[in-house]
């Protein structure tokens, strides 16, 4: 029963092995579907290409609905999964700090590094950025220490928060997923894609 | 002639974004079933960085709350899952690239600004993008599909956070994109 490393099933020593694997599946992935160029990533926030959200809501919905299976069928005990923490008042501040650094750099740190690899100089002067970034936080952090920790909540689900079950949440989640996918061409067809 | 046009590639062509989303959804689920953890993208220079300061100002990075969380610990930061998984993310890339033949050294921007502009606001963007993503323990990769991926309520939050700050800031930077 998974998880594998975690458990003890597969010794620590391949954990690092594991992660190399998993990131050449992430980066081909992203780069395959076209994460590797800004002007495909930003056409979501000016309507004319919405890739990222296809892309992003189907890998989404398939992970979530797969490790509800996974549960179900008992390969992975869902509890020693790493849930990431909810502190209310950094996830909304950081997030639109985020997307704004999203519209003026083009890429966010994944697609960054996946671009940088094909030799997209914009790219590398993003991920540049993004240790100047941390330098910067960790230097300001002082400042930040009491909000940034304010709103702890732990690894909270979604589903407890909506106070619904989480089969039906994982369903929904799909309805909607496949919901936006009928009607961003609707959008798509209307914008005039930039040309360079 | 002929046969070079039929070995070209055309490098606008990518993978079917339905495809590529269960397939990176299988990457997930392998990452969790595996690891016991999702992929993400700003731990990684964000213990680079912890390690570089404790090279450059070792008592300045031991002291501090911050850095110390990572330089304290029993590794060094560059030992960790999260690096070595974004070192994958270069390999990864490259063999698709070299494969659809977009490996190309160039600065990709809107012929409505220059190269210099593209590249300043390229550096601003990463700067800021990495400062959230610190703030809101995760970025568009570990906070919210991972998040996502086990329901995280976090996950959630940064996830709309994210897609609505680049929203609302759109309009202001329309000029570098259309």
């Amino acid at each position: 029963m998974g998880p594998l490393v975690p458990q003890g099933i597969i010794g620590p020593e391949w954990d690092f092995i594991i992660a190399l694997v998993i990131g050449m599946g992430f980066g081909f992935i992203l780069e395959a579907a076209g994460f590797s160029s800004s002007k495909n990533l930003v056409g979501l926030f000016y309507g004319y290409d919405f890739v990222v959200l296809r892309v992003f809501f189907t890998a989404a919905a398939t992970a979530a609905a797969g490790i509800v299976l996974f549960d179900y069928f008992g390969w992975i005990d869902v509890e020693m999964l790493y849930v990431q923490p909810t502190y209310w008042g950094a996830a909304i501040a950081g997030g639109m700090i985020m997307g704004l650094g999203f519209v003026t750099g083009g890429f966010c740190p994944g697609t960054g590094f996946a671009a940088s690899s094909i030799g997209k100089i914009d790219a590398m002067m993003f991920v540049l950025g993004t240790f100047l970034g941390a330098l910067l936080y960790g230097e300001t952090y002082p400042l930040l220490k009491d909000f940034v920790n304010s709103g702890y909540e732990g690894g909270i689900k979604i589903y407890d928060t909506l106070g619904i079950s989480r089969g039906l949440f994982t369903f929904l989640l799909i309805v909607v997923a496949v919901g936006m996918f009928y009607l961003v061409p609707l959008i798509e067809k209307r914008v005039k894609k930039p040309e360079y | 002639m002929e046969q070079e046009r039929i070995r070209t590639k055309d490098p606008n062509k990518y993978m079917n974004p339905y495809l590529a989303g269960v397939l990176l959804g299988f990457v997930l689920i392998a990452a969790f079933y595996f690891s016991g953890r999702g992929p993400g993208a700003s731990g990684g220079p964000k213990r680079v960085t912890a390690a570089i300061v404790e090279a450059v100002a070792p008592t300045h990075a031991h002291q501090s709350e911050f850095y110390g969380k990572y330089v304290n610990g029993p590794h060094s930061p560059l030992k960790d899952w999260l690096n070595f998984e974004l070192l994958g993310v270069l390999v990864g890339g490259f063999i698709s690239g070299a494969l659809a033949g977009r490996l190309n050294l160039k600065v990709e921007h809107s012929p409505k600004i220059t190269s210099r502009k593209r590249l300043f606001w390229a550096l601003i963007g990463g700067i800021l993008f990495e400062y959230g993503a610190t703030m809101a323990r995760g970025c568009t990769s570990g906070a919210a599909l991972s998040g996502i991926a086990v329901l995280a309520t976090g996950g959630f939050v940064t996830m709309l956070a994210i897609f609505g700050g680049a929203y609302l800031f759109a309009y202001f930077f329309r000029k570098l994109w259309i």
